[in-house]
């Protein structure tokens, strides 16, 4: 098969490569990119360890085509590490309340996470287990997840208004 | 200076040593998506393997047609049984002491066993390429039943044919593996048949696959210069697997390098040695470059590591008044068509004769059957000791079902016999040693904590609801206190393929006071780069920050058996006390020496040894490590570091209580836990909040098992729940909120104390969630079901018991 | 799982799309948000030499509530739909119904269009048209027809829709004031396809209802609609009950989802009802 000019804005920086239209996302940016923070877990967009935002949309990346996103601006968890290399707000809180164990679900779940808090700024933790259930994870039981995303909305928010 | 001004709870505090609450050190990396799973290595020329895979459940191969996959450009090879014959390569030892193909030798036994490896640029063209191998089947006839299996002509193991010996024992049937016997079988069947009352049932654990959210892969990379193969993978026991792969392969062990790298989730999955492991170390001998090979999602649930499968006929005689005279247990265990279960012990049902569980038991008898069928090989502890959580939820039906038979309250039938406080150590009548426990006081606190005769009360008024009609909904209160048995373990009775479970720590200080530490074990998420650290701290009183913990690479680590069966705390945890204990002994007496004391005239204080009766004169760790280095002292060699590699003196047997409130739609057969207390009992506590999310992580892979994750097959042995669509794993909609508890019994004979938890809160919560459906049930007559407890079959049970009017 | 090559399309408008499809027959498909198409194609059960993506076809997008008639694009998202809050005061149960399909990657991605089009039984939009009585817009090399939802179903992944056709719009009658909806769905888990669910809607002396996931196609049973507009819910289910055709899978035996089937409906009644008026 041809391959296809792929041109895309990934974490700020504009990337370019040559790709065939099959080429998965995760793999575009897994191989080519050398982008390994997402993850291949269930290769049928159930588990989510492969969320990417695309243009402001939680995306799994397994389930959709190079081709399909050329041109797209995307954010991976490796783009919410703060400017100074230090951890962004929900990295840090994902640590602060033990939302983690093996690692593997993480960069999809704080990437998804992200986006939730960007649509609801104030979730309830209803607002919370249903926004994430997309996300599998398989050693946390999620409660200190939800905690973690909790957490991050008040931090958010107190930075926000210490801002204003 | 701090030192002066400080006390010693101060620093203490400051080491984050053990019972400290440390954030997680491995987080910083993993939260920024910068971990290092197998799938992120990458090499120069690699190359990448994919299975050509058997659709059929038992079938001949006549032929496999490799042409039209070579053709394809950038293909570099297709290997079969025939390629890896001559090398020996086309069968491996399991670790359960039969065989198994590596690649299909004339026929296959089971639906995506491997029958082709396709070895090719990238992932793209191996899998285009694998399409284009064309095989040609014969259907056989297929046994899924493993019943049926011992009646059955149809021979699944032709090349066992005519083996009338296995590796453990004699066969009595050609599909018949093993049959294993504990107990006196002539004695427990007396005390049935005078008992006051027997209750029998049969309890069925089903299949199911740990299924963690990394799937199993590896990159091997044979450098022929050198003659050194490197092998990454997603490895548990990274040691044995270099040993084993030296013992299959002939290369020799001193050339292999195996390191485990980051891994996502093991669960079990990852302790066995798999076909893909072996075909990219032979695929690189061949090609002389690396070659990576990670199964997708599918072929994870059909091909490695299956769990449980084993059908328990049980038998409970008691008195009158509730006390348990004998317990009898049969079980046929559906073992696939290989028998390779990664049973770390010497025996081929492991530890399922801790199914006495937490009760004095005085007589009892288990026999354990295994059963060839055509269905995926395996046999893995999905989170938990090798057969403990089928013994656990085993004993725990059959406590429920006896409590039925007696019309008695089934917190207070276990009240009643529960192993007293005063009588361990305790024999058990299948011949372990418990080593340490309190159950009565854990199950008083339990009850109370949960307002147990409140929630019995609501039952009984919900129960008069429903007969009048007010409600659709039950209430089942589901009640456990297991025992594990963890830590494998002493080498007199734990060993895989002739290894002895022992494990391992070697201490670097630094000339600085910091640390280096190795491990024989492999963190999968259990946070060991910060818990091990911990018991340094504390042993050796530098601050666990200062303490850097590597595992995984086998050139660099000491030898030890991985980590899996809740064996890390246990096992190379004490392993790090001891090898920490050493450093302190030769601390010790570098400090009397720059105090110019004798060696007895200092005692350890936190961080330091100060001289009996002079606190003021003290050298600090720091200094001490410092001194080791620059200081020619008398009698004692420069440096300061240790090894110990600790062969446990008995396995650990952690226990718990856990309560579940469920409430279930008999109309649709939706359920929802409304509450849910676990009270653990690990021992000694390192960290708490890791301990608290080991718990809440295994409660909810037990929620998943309980209520409806299984390897189902149809009746050609086709694989029912291939995908995550259909193999239930809850998300947080489904997972309820935890309550967590303990109690503190050390383990008497565990340098720090400690049990280990990891596994507790899946073999104790299987029970709860389907004792809660089952208690839920019982005013209306249920006495046994079988999980999962998924929608439709729990439906089927209030169908049953003609709940639908 | 890994899919096999093919070319890649993205026209930039209706005509453009039906030529590609023309000239490639068989060995092309549209795609839309791609979370049916995309599985089955790593799967290798759907292989096609050119793949037409519609995203760039401005046609295809935008809600419009009008007086009488309510206008979906086919690649309206189900996030889209969620998120209209004319949308939700207009037809309330589709909102009710986009929340419990998938989970919220998907929902951003999956669209109208793919949904109904596509023609897998588990789906849950197309009960929920012809429970609507919504009608399917399609576009082909003779122009453009319209089928009604009610007509559209065939078979499991048959429609009335051609090889060369491409669904472009859903139109749905704007429901009168005083009309009740609800969608009830029982499902294993958050996002899973139905075990059995209802759609129904009812008042001013009318009712539909619709069932998804118990047949190979959706059910929208006339008869149930006149039961239950005459008042008899139990005629109602009964004649549900005899409209359904529901198999054996992982999700249960026949029995249990027949029973379910009843269950869900006369609790889609019950909310409808308290609803309605």
């Amino acid at each position: 098969m041809s391959k296809m000019h792929v041109k895309l804005t990934v974490n700020g920086r504009e990337v370019e490569g040559l790709a065939e239209p099959r080429t998965l996302l995760i793999h575009f940016l897994r191989e080519d990119l050398k982008i390994t923070g997402p993850h291949i877990g269930c290769e049928t967009s159930h588990c989510g360890a492969c969320t990417v935002d695309i243009d402001g949309k939680s995306v799994k990346s397994c389930t959709a085509f190079v081709a399909q996103v050329n041109g797209a601006d995307i954010t991976t968890v490796e783009g919410l590490t703060n400017d100074d290399g230090s951890l962004g707000v929900l990295q840090e809180m994902f640590r602060e309340h033990h939302g983690l164990q093996c690692g593997f679900c993480t960069p999809g779940m704080i990437t998804r996470a992200h986006r939730l808090l960007q649509e609801n700024p104030n979730p309830t933790e209803e607002d919370i287990r249903f926004g994430m259930a997309g996300n599998l994870c398989r050693c946390t039981g999620y409660q200190n997840i939800v905690k973690a995303i909790a957490a991050s909305a008040d931090m958010l928010n107190a930075q926000k208004e210490a801002a204003e | 200076m701090n030192d002066q001004t400080l006390t010693a709870e101060e620093r203490a505090a400051n080491l984050k040593g053990m019972g400290c609450a440390r954030k997680r050190v491995e987080d910083v990396r993993f939260t920024q998506g910068k971990g290092n799973y197998v799938d992120d290595i990458k090499m120069d020329g690699m190359l990448f393997g994919d299975f050509v895979r058997s659709p059929y459940a038992h079938a001949r191969v006549k032929s496999v047609n490799k042409e039209a996959a070579l053709a394809l450009p950038g293909v570099i090879a297709v290997l079969t049984a025939e390629d890896l014959a001559p090398l020996g390569l086309h069968w491996m030892p399991t670790l359960a002491g039969d065989k198994q193909m590596v690649l299909a030798d004339g026929k296959v036994l089971f639906q995506g066993q491997e029958v082709a490896f396709v070895v090719a640029e990238d992932r793209y063209i191996a899998a285009d390429a694998a399409e284009l191998v064309d095989v040609d089947y014969e259907e056989l006839p297929v046994i899924t039943d493993p019943f049926e299996s011992l009646k059955s002509d149809v021979v699944l193991r032709e090349d066992l044919e005519g083996q009338t010996e296995g590796a453990h024992g004699p066969r009595k049937h050609h599909n018949h593996i093993f049959t294993w016997e504990q107990g006196d079988k002539d004695a427990t069947e007396a005390v049935l048949a005078e008992a006051d009352v027997v209750a029998e049932e049969m309890v069925y654990y089903h299949r199911t696959h740990p299924c963690p959210l990394e799937t199993c892969g590896s990159v091997a990379s044979m450098d022929k210069v050198t003659g050194k193969l490197t092998l990454y993978g997603t490895f548990q026991a990274p040691h044995a697997i270099r040993t084993v792969v030296s013992l299959i392969s002939g290369i020799a062990e001193h050339n292999i390098r195996v390191i485990s790298p980051d891994i996502g989730g093991g669960f079990g999955n990852k302790v066995g040695a798999y076909a893909g492991y072996v075909c990219s170390v032979v695929a690189s001998i061949v090609t002389g470059k690396p070659v990576k090979w990670v199964e997708d999602r599918m072929e994870n649930l059909m091909s490695t590591a299956f769990a449980r499968d084993y059908w328990m006929q049980g038998k409970i005689a008691a008195t009158k008044e509730g006390k348990i005279t004998g317990l009898w247990c049969h079980t046929t265990a559906d073992h696939g068509g290989f028998d390779a279960c990664a049973d770390p012990t010497k025996f081929p049902a492991g530890f399922m004769n801790i199914c006495t569980g937490s009760y004095d038991i005085p007589m009892a008898y288990l026999a354990v059957d295994g059963v060839y069928t055509n269905k995926a090989p395996g046999g893995v502890a999905y989170r938990c000791s090798f057969r403990v959580t089928e013994a656990a939820y085993f004993i725990e039906r059959m406590i429920e079902v006896l409590a039925i038979k007696l019309n008695m309250d089934a917190a207070e039938l276990r009240r009643i016999n529960f192993i007293k406080a005063d009588q361990f150590p305790y024999q058990s009548a299948l011949g372990w040693e418990y080593d340490s426990g309190d159950y009565h006081t854990a199950w008083e606190k339990a009850l109370k904590a949960v307002d147990y005769d409140s929630l019995r009360a609501e039952q009984a008024q919900r129960v008069e609801d429903f007969k009048a009609g007010k409600t659709r909904k039950v209430l089942g209160i589901g009640l456990t206190h297991f025992t594990e048995i963890v830590g494998a373990g002493p080498v007199k009775n734990c060993d895989i393929l002739g290894l002895g479970m022992f494990d391992s720590c070697e201490i670097r200080i630094h000339p600085t006071g910091s640390a280096i530490a190795r491990l024989g074990t492999i963190s999968q998420g259990q946070g060991h780069a910060t818990t091990f650290a911990q018991i340094i701290a504390s042993e050796i009183g530098l601050p666990a920050d200062d303490i850097t913990l590597e595992e995984g690479d086998t050139d660099t680590a000491p030898y030890g058996l991985g980590t899996y069966g809740s064996r890390s705390t246990p096992v190379a945890g004490a392993a790090t006390a001891m090898a920490a204990r050493k450093i302190r002994a030769k601390a010790q007496m570098i400090a009397a020496y720059l105090l110019e004391v004798h060696d007895n005239d200092v005692e350890w204080d936190v961080d330091r040894f100060a001289v009996k009766g002079a606190p003021e004169r003290f050298k600090t760790m720091k200094e001490i490590a410092f001194a080791a280095y620059n200081q020619a002292i008398p009698g004692l060699e420069p440096g300061l570091e240790a090894v110990s590699y600790y062969d446990p003196p008995n396995m650990t047997y952690p226990f718990g209580a856990y309560i579940c409130v469920m409430e279930i739609d008999v109309d649709t057969g939706e359920w929802e836990v409304r509450q849910f207390y676990a009270l653990d009992d690990c021992g000694t506590r390192i960290n708490p909040m890791i301990i608290e999310g080991q718990v809440h992580g295994g409660v909810t892979e037990a929620l998943a098992i309980a209520m409806g994750q299984e390897i189902a097959y149809d009746e050609m042995g086709n694989i029912k729940t291939g995908t995550l669509m259909d193999f239930f794993i809850p998300t947080a909609w489904e997972t309820p909120n935890y309550t967590t508890d303990h109690t503190v019994t050390p383990s008497p004979h565990h340098p720090i104390g400690a049990k280990g938890v990891g596994e507790s809160p899946n073999v104790g919560g299987v029970p709860a969630f389907s004792n809660a459906v089952h208690d839920a049930f019982r005013p209306f007559g249920l006495v046994q079901s079988h999980m999962p407890h998924d929608h439709w079959r729990i439906w089927k049970i209030a169908n049953n018991l003609g709940m639908h009017g | 799982m890994i899919p096999a090559g093919f070319e890649y399309h993205r026209p930039g408008d209706i005509a453009s799309a039906i030529g590609i499809l023309q000239e490639h027959g068989d060995e092309a498909r549209v795609i839309a948000g791609g979370h049916s198409l995309i599985p089955m194609m790593k799967l290798r059960m759907a292989e096609m030499g050119h793949l037409v993506d519609l995203q760039g076809i401005d046609e295809l997008k935008g809600i419009d509530i009008g007086a009488e008639t309510i206008t979906l694009g086919a690649m309206v998202t189900q996030h889209e739909m969620i998120t209209h809050d004319g949308l939700a005061v207009a037809v309330p149960l589709i909102r009710e119904a986009a929340l419990q399909i998938a989970d919220p990657q998907v929902r951003y991605v999956g669209t109208i269009g793919g949904n109904v089009a596509n023609g897998d039984p588990g789906n849950d939009m197309p009960g929920l048209m012809q429970c609507l009585n919504a009608s399917f817009e399609l576009s082909g090399p003779d122009g453009i027809r319209s089928v009604a939802a009610r007509d559209f179903y065939e078979a499991a992944y048959f429609t009335a829709r051609e090889d060369e056709e491409i669904l472009t719009r859903i139109s749905i009658p704007k429901p009168g004031a005083g009309v009740g909806q609800a969608y009830e769905k029982q499902k294993r888990k958050i996002g899973d396809y139905a075990t059995a669910a209802a759609a129904v809607m009812i008042g001013n002396g009318q009712a539909s209802v619709a069932m998804t996931n118990l047949a190979d196609t959706p059910i929208w049973s006339e008869e149930a609609g006149a039961w239950l507009a005459g008042g008899n819910i139990e005629g109602c289910v009964a004649a549900m009950l005899d409209a359904i055709d529901p198999v054996e899978d992982n999700r249960g035996p026949v029995e249990f989802k027949k029973h379910v089937a009843a269950v869900m409906l006369r609790r889609a009644i019950d909310r409808a009802s308290s609803r309605a008026g």
